[in-house]
Formats: structure tokens, C-alpha cells, sequence
């Protein structure tokens, strides 16, 4: 499995404020080394976030998003909401990831 | 006559403000919207992801002798991590020298783990053994984040180091006549748009010391305070300062003893 | 005790009060340190083109190394020398033109590459203007180590005298200013001929975009 991600969940009034940092190189495949060759693009293609086994959010990201992309969104839920979340990149490689809301 | 002196004044002031050109107005706007946009990304720095990766790696076995790092005794005492970054650069009975954090990391992986500190020297940054170093200094400055900076110069080697480091921070070379003080020995510059703290005062010193070692949006990357100052001499158009060298030290405590009362805010997010 | 025990006593009695009283107002060059120069001595490796000749330093480098002799009443004799072995090396064009292309001029301006370990010897080597002044009013992203060139050209007109001080300042800044923070672009061969003469038409051409 690729490097851990940090999830945060904090709870206010209904409304589940979520926080995602990803460890990730996202490379678009523009760039090219210092010898001149194309870097071959890598990047997170997809995400998914459950919470409590129902689906609050899926993205399809792409080669536009940035080094180790930090993802901030919220949803209508409660304290102790088991989040999970996945994302699968351009190689093929997952990362899963849980957290509790609090 | 008062009130024609005041109207004068007035007048004055106010030819003055609106003389202010429209291109120094376009640049203080400008690096207005650059702090709004740190202050945006604040939030969700990447360093937590290196700081997660160095927690985890203090408590794993490694090197020759597989032990972990969690004897390591950064000024302390053995294993204690928190508070302990906010006082380094300081000086170790057991080296007998004035350390910094990286330098006194190589001395536990070297005890503790048997691993050669060679190799860490000699690694390019961002690579290899030095992407352990990375996270597990990303992780113990965590722990002093908030923490006020509190250099000690009591030891007479802690201030030899302070003195030599100070000469070292004006010490002019390469083909463009440039030291450390070229850029950061004045109050209010800075190169292109970016600020320059002024490392010679307290203030200075603290925005320079504290926000290092930092998270670099520009590329990607976590650096430490030691990668901070090699990029310096780079830019500087010295030759390639040596890993952890006693120049580096000194300079490091220089820098952090002005800054003392400061606090610490690494890790820090840097463009 | 005979007279002449006190007259000597008397005699080292005063010098040794004008020394201490000297003491308190005399600022010399700082001296030299053979641990501080083993230290720097040992810090370095040579990388690229950063050879370890880089740390030698040259007599202007080592008197600014200094900054509280340096600037002090005391360094005055001292900055005058410096000032005059800075001047001394100048060198005027070899074809005798001093104003090139004001829109190369730009380019070299902006440019602040070069010279540095991770460059190689036949990058060209920028002159990092931007870093320092502001240059043409239009761009925005630019330093305040140095004075504005905004309208400088404008300003100055371009007399043989103003001409020539120009050449002489980016040259080498150190001709009139010792410790001057710029860097002495043809003395170290940062910039060649044609590129300085590209920097001045920036500065001087009345088409230029400073002067307009």
C-alpha cells in the first residue's frame, strides 16, 4: 500500500467538517528531468469517502491537482461517524484510510 | 502661524500620499495577497505527512545494531523528544561539542543503531537515509512547536560556537561578493518579492529560525534547516557547504540565540 | 629611589595610561582567527563549478567581512584603497561602444541564473537585476536591496560622464562604494562586454521602457 494519509473529522452542530492530507507525487506527465526526458505521469485518479459505509463523497482527480493534495470538504453527520477513505491512482496503487468523527 | 504651519503639514502629507507610486501600491497589494494565500494554506500543511512517517520511524528498529531511536537524548534527557528542538543548538557532554538537531540525530543513529553517519553526510538531499532524517526531524520539531526558543551561550563552547558563527555570518566570498549579511543584515528588504528578515536582530532571527525547518509548496518538498542553509550558499555561489559541518552549527547558533523568545513554528510552509 | 627609577616608572606609568585610553576609541581590523579560518576551511566541498578557490577571499572581500571596521572613521583610509584597486581594473569597451540592446538588456536583467554549483560553466550567467532594483516600472516583481532604476536614463541625460559612470558602476559597484552589496559583474566575469552594453541601453536608451 502507498504512504498513509491524515484524516481529521471534527463535528459541530450537525455539519462534519473533513480534512485529507495525501502523500502523493501527482506528476502530470508535462514535466520533463534534468536530462530532458518526460516524467512519466502518476497521479491519484480517483477518491472515494464513506461515512459509516455510505458513500459522502467521490472525486476523479487528475493530472491538474498538486503534489500531496489536501482535500477539505464537509457533510451532514455526527460525532463518531466512521470515516473511510480510498483513493486509487494512475498505476493502479490503493490507500485506504479510516477515521472517526469527533 | 500655527494653523499655517498645520495647513502646510497637512498639505504635505497629502502631497506625499498620493505621490506614492502606483507600482509600490501594485507591491505592497501584492505581498499582501501572497500572506492571505499562506494563511489559506496553512491549513493541511504536508509536513504532518512527514512528521507521521518520522513518529514512526524513532520507534522502529534500524542499522546494524536494530534498535530504535527511542534512547536518543536531544538535550532532555535519554528519549525526550518534547520541548527538546526549541533549545538545540546546545551543547553535548557525551560528543563534547555543540550540536544541532541533525547532527546530534547522526550521533544516537550512530550509538544507538550502529549506523555509519558517512553515509548520511554524503546522501543528497531528499534521497535515501536522508529521507529518514527528514520525517524524523519534521516529527521532533512537531513536538516544540509553540515552545518559546531558548538557546543557552552559558557553556564557553556553546559561545565560542555563538562567536564564530556571528564572523562566519559576515564572512564575504565567491564571485559575488556575497555573505549571509548581503541579504539578511537589514530591516525592511527583500529579494524580488520576497521578505528578508534580519537576522542580526531578534525579530529577524526569530521569523528566520522559527519557521524552519519548513514545507516548500515551490518543490514539493520537506527541508530541513540544514537543506535551508545549503541552498543558501548555493545561491550564495559558494561551494557546497559539508552536511552538518561545524560551520553549519555555528551558523545555526548564531541564528538561533538572536532569536531567543521567539517561538517556535516549525513546521513551517514556505512558497 | 634614585631620579632615574622614576623617571622610567614615570615613563611606562604614562604609556601604559594613553594605551588603556586608546583602547576605548580605537576600532582595527578584527583579527585574524586560525580556528575560524579552519572552520570555513572545513565546511566546504567543491561542487560544479564551485570550486574551493571560492573561499579565498580577495583583499575588497576580506576589509567587508568587517562591517564594524569597515564602516567605522578608522576604515576610511582603508575604504579609499579598496575604492581605488576596484576602479584601477576597470576596463572600458574594447570596441569603444557603450550602448547595446535595451530589449537584450531586459532579458539579462530578469535573468538571475548562472554560476551556481547546479549550473554548468557555459550557462549563461544572468545579471540578477530584478533581485536587487526595480527596473522597468511595469514589472512589479522586483527588490529593494538597491536603489530604483526607474527613469534613469531620463534623469541623468547621457553625457560621456554619465555614460562612463555607468559602465564604471556595473563593472564593478565597488570603484565608488567599498562594501557595496552588488556584485562586481565584469570584474569576476559574471556578465561579458556585449551584455553590459545590453544593461545600459536598459538604463540609458531613451527607447527603453525605464526611460519612457
Amino acid at each position: 500500500m502507498a504512504d498513509p494519509m491524515r484524516v481529521r473529522a471534527a463535528e459541530n452542530g450537525g455539519i462534519v467538517d473533513v480534512k485529507i492530507l495525501m502523500k502523493h507525487d501527482m506528476e502530470s506527465g508535462q514535466r520533463k528531468d534534468a536530462a530532458g526526458k518526460t516524467i512519466p505521469a502518476w497521479f491519484i485518479s480517483s477518491i472515494n469517502v464513506k461515512a459509516n459505509g455510505k458513500d459522502v463523497l467521490n472525486g476523479q482527480f487528475g493530472p491538474a491537482v498538486s503534489k500531496d493534495p489536501f482535500l477539505n470538504f464537509k457533510y451532514k453527520g455526527a460525532k463518531g461517524d466512521k470515516i473511510v477513505v480510498s483513493w486509487v491512482d494512475s498505476k493502479g496503487d490503493k490507500r485506504t484510510d479510516e477515521a472517526t468523527a469527533s | 502661524m500655527q494653523r499655517k504651519f498645520t495647513l502646510g503639514l497637512v498639505s504635505g502629507l497629502l502631497a506625499t500620499m498620493l505621490s506614492i507610486s502606483s507600482s509600490t501600491y501594485a507591491q505592497k497589494s501584492a505581498t499582501d495577497e501572497i500572506a492571505k494565500y499562506r494563511e489559506m494554506i496553512a491549513d493541511g500543511n504536508p509536513s504532518e505527512l512527514y512528521e507521521a512517517a518520522g513518529e514512526e520511524l524513532w520507534k522502529k528498529p534500524a542499522g546494524p545494531k536494530n534498535a530504535t531511536l527511542e534512547k536518543c537524548d536531544l538535550g532532555l534527557g535519554a528519549g525526550v523528544v518534547k520541548g527538546a528542538a526549541a533549545q538545540l543548538p546546545r551543547y553535548f557532554k557525551d560528543t563534547n561539542k555543540v550540536q544541532d538537531l541533525e547532527s546530534r540525530l547522526m550521533t544516537c543513529m550512530q550509538v544507538l543503531q550502529g549506523r555509519d553517519p558517512q553515509e548520511m553526510i554524503d546522501a543528497p538531499f531528499q534521497k535515501g537515509p536522508k529521507k529518514d532524517m527528514e520525517a524524523i526531524v519534521a516529527y521532533v520539531v512537531t513536538l516544540s512547536k509553540g515552545d518559546k526558543i531558548k538557546v543557552s551561550t552559558n557553556h564557553p563552547k556553546e559561545k565560542e560556537m555563538y562567536e564564530l558563527g556571528k564572523r562566519a555570518f559576515f564572512f564575504q566570498g565567491g564571485p559575488m561578493d556575497f555573505s549571509c549579511a548581503s541579504c539578511h543584515a537589514e530591516d525592511g528588504k527583500r529579494i524580488r518579492l520576497q521578505d528578508l528578515p534580519n537576522i542580526t536582530t531578534q525579530k529577524g532571527a526569530a521569523l528566520g529560525w522559527g519557521y524552519w525547518p519548513a514545507y516548500r509548496v515551490s518543490s514539493g518538498q520537506f527541508w530541513t534547516m540544514q537543506q535551508r542553509l545549503n541552498d543558501c550558499f548555493r545561491q550564495q555561489r559558494f561551494p557546497f557547504p559539508i552536511y552538518g559541518s561545524d560551520l553549519t552549527l555555528a551558523l545555526s547558533m548564531y541564528m538561533s540565540k538572536n532569536a531567543n523568545g521567539g517561538t517556535v513554528e516549525t513546521p513551517g510552509l514556505k512558497r | 629611589m634614585n631620579m632615574k627609577n622614576v623617571k622610567s616608572l614615570l615613563a611606562i606609568g604614562s604609556f601604559t595610561l594613553v594605551a588603556i585610553a586608546m583602547q576605548g576609541s580605537a576600532i582595527a581590523q578584527q583579527a585574524n582567527d586560525p580556528k575560524f579560518n579552519k572552520m570555513i576551511k572545513d565546511g566546504f566541498k567543491a561542487d560544479g563549478i564551485a570550486g574551493l578557490d571560492r573561499i579565498d577571499q580577495d583583499a575588497t572581500q576580506k576589509f567587508c567581512s568587517d562591517p564594524i571596521f569597515s564602516s567605522s572613521k578608522q576604515g576610511e583610509k582603508m575604504r579609499e584603497k579598496i575604492q581605488k584597486i576596484n576602479m584601477d581594473s576597470i576596463k572600458q569597451p574594447s570596441d569603444g561602444k557603450y550602448i547595446g540592446d535595451w530589449k537584450r538588456g531586459e532579458a539579462i536583467a530578469q535573468s538571475g541564473r548562472g554560476a551556481t554549483w547546479t549550473d554548468k560553466a557555459d550557462t549563461p550567467i544572468g545579471g540578477g537585476c530584478y533581485n536587487c532594483h526595480q527596473i522597468d516600472p511595469k514589472e512589479i516583481s522586483h527588490g529593494n536591496i538597491g536603489p530604483s532604476l526607474t527613469g534613469y536614463g531620463k534623469m541623468r541625460g547621457n553625457s560621456q560622464d554619465v555614460v562612463t559612470y555607468t559602465w564604471n558602476r556595473i563593472n564593478n559597484s565597488k570603484a565608488y562604494n567599498a562594501c557595496s552589496n552588488m556584485p562586481r559583474f565584469a570584474h569576476f566575469k559574471l556578465l561579458t562586454e556585449q551584455q553590459i552594453q545590453d544593461v545600459m541601453a536598459l538604463l540609458l536608451d531613451p527607447a527603453s521602457p525605464v526611460n519612457q
